[in-house]
């Protein structure tokens, strides 16, 4: 059943496509995710009703319908976007001087590649998970060890990372870990919008060599053993950051 | 009211949804009832399959660990993929496929060949099903809630205070009046709050179902995206739809869990 005829080649780079996008994602996660957190505890009204906006809007949409507004629309307004302001400059320009000929300062036609639209739309969901991680974990360390650190006289950036974050990431690596494994298995929707992962990969395979099953089920084995390795990964984190107990 | 519609006329999108939304209600439609089913088909996977993985002995609690971690450690499209494509690897075709023809055949090759007619007759018939997308998506559907539904279940069920047990066996219950008067009513009771958020996940994952060619919410998105080329308008008219049930179902499970937590709340002075 597993005899790949000659596909192995084109299985294993999609599986890195997919490592590469999942990874990627998740770096633009967490940064969202940090942001959207401090947004959320922030004492500015308004960024926390942005940030509580975006968290709530995210969760309630499926990731798929997601992506294909964020790369079939994202593509359309990018171009609307160049076309308009090369319209704006050029009729600007042509006031100023008749001699004005047609110029695009702006590329006439950019083209959104899925790579990054599925990077910029799976990064852009998962912030919105991470937010409510992150802001969960800073809300658990208790205050008065901040205050006590400062009282000490420790600079902020030393009470964040001698205190603050040690005891934020014991609360937030449970979850931050959910969050990475719902990630990685998203990424098999960026095949739906042409990016060639494993799943398009596993598909065109299958359809060629009239074995779907067998190519498809070795794309889920793939997905597996990335859980597992994960799943060990953060077990060992989480020993890191444990309460020590007596 | 006639000068309202006429000035909301004047917006392309208003005249989009007064074309397109007997689609998106279809489309919803179709949503519902899909994730209501699999998540109905998928309890009954998934008490079984919780409880299974529970038991002390091996051959209960391998099959049932074994389902549960592949279908929670692969993606729900890998799944889908797997029977909606894959299915055709083996049984493409079969409900026409043909009983060996043997002259003369000995009593022996009789009961061989009537073994073949109904397996082949069986296989006919669950290919002719799995040709259907929305079925596809049905079993894919039931079989991923159902393991997620199993974990949630397996864990309600590992928090249950041992003392009930211990005075239920005191009572001189067996096993299944345990399970079914103690350990179950109690164990869904606390499963409550991670079971709706396995709803709603259920309802994000159905956007699935568009891929393979169903018309749910997705579907009518991507159908009216292609006739107008109006990406925002398609999606978000369905990304608000989808809110709208997220949140009908956030609303019902609330009024639900006040009904089963009721001795829970604090006490009116």
């Amino acid at each position: 059943m597993l005899d790949l005829q000659g596909y192995e080649a084109s299985i294993l780079s999609g599986s890195w496509v997919t490592l590469q996008v999942a990874l990627l994602s998740l770096l633009l996660a967490m940064l969202l995710g940090i942001v959207g957190a401090m947004s959320k505890l922030s004492s500015f009204a308004p960024l926390r009703w942005l940030a509580t906006a975006y968290t709530t809007v995210i969760r309630g949409i499926p990731d798929l319908i997601l992506m294909m507004l964020i790369f079939f629309g994202g593509q359309l307004f990018i171009n609307d976007f160049s076309a308009n302001t090369n319209e704006w400059l050029n009729d600007y320009f042509s006031q100023q001087n008749p001699q004005h000929e047609w110029t695009s300062y702006l590329p006439d036609y950019i083209d959104v590649s899925p790579f990054f639209a599925g990077i910029a739309t799976i990064g852009f969901i998962f912030g919105a998970y991470m937010a409510e991680t992150f802001r969960g974990a800073i809300i658990a360390v208790d205050k008065g060890q901040l205050e006590a650190a400062r009282a000490y006289g420790m600079s902020q950036w030393q009470v964040f990372h001698r205190v603050m974050f040690p005891q934020m990431m014991r609360h937030a690596l449970p979850g931050f870990g959910n969050n990475w494994l719902v990630l990685l298995k998203t990424t098999a929707l960026v095949s739906i919008i042409g990016l060639e992962d494993m799943v398009k990969a596993a598909g065109d395979a299958g359809g060629s060599t009239q074995m779907p099953f067998t190519f498809y089920f070795i794309v889920a084995l793939i997905f597996l053993f990335f859980t597992a390795i994960s799943t060990t990964l953060l077990k060992r984190a989480e020993q890191k950051y444990a309460i020590v107990t007596r | 009211m006639n000068a309202i519609g006429q000035w909301l006329m004047q917006f392309e999108y208003v005249q989009l949804l007064q074309q397109e939304w007997p689609l998106y209600l279809e489309g919803m439609w179709t949503t519902f009832w899909l994730v209501a089913l699999s998540l109905f088909l998928g309890l009954f996977i998934a008490v079984p399959a919780g409880i299974m993985r529970n038991s002390s002995q091996a051959k209960w609690r391998l099959p049932a660990w074994a389902f549960i971690y592949f279908f929670r450690g692969t993606p729900l499209l890998i799944q889908l993929f797997l029977i909606y494509y894959g299915a055709g690897q083996f049984l493409g075709g079969a409900d026409s496929w043909q009983v060996t023809q043997v002259d003369n055949p000995s009593a022996w090759q009789q009961i061989v060949l009537v073994l073949q007619s109904v397996w082949f007759s069986l296989c006919g018939y669950i290919w002719h099903w799995l040709q259907e997308a929305w079925f596809c998506a049905l079993l894919a559907f039931t079989l991923n809630t159902g393991a997620y539904t199993a974990e949630i279940v397996r864990g309600s069920i590992n928090t249950m205070p041992v003392g009930e047990i211990e005075a239920a066996k005191a009572f001189g219950m067996n096993q299944v009046k345990i399970m079914s008067r103690i350990i179950l009513p109690s164990a869904f009771r606390r499963a409550l709050p991670a079971y709706s958020n396995e709803v709603i996940f259920m309802l994000h994952g159905s956007a699935l179902a568009g891929v393979v060619t169903i018309v749910d919410l997705t579907g009518a998105a991507r159908i009216v995206n292609s006739r107008y080329y109006a990406p925002f308008e398609a999606f978000i008219t369905a990304g608000l739809l989808y809110m709208l049930m997220t949140f009908v179902i956030v609303y019902v499970f609330k009024l639900w869990e006040k009904r089963w937590h009721k001795h829970l709340k604090p006490l009116q002075v």
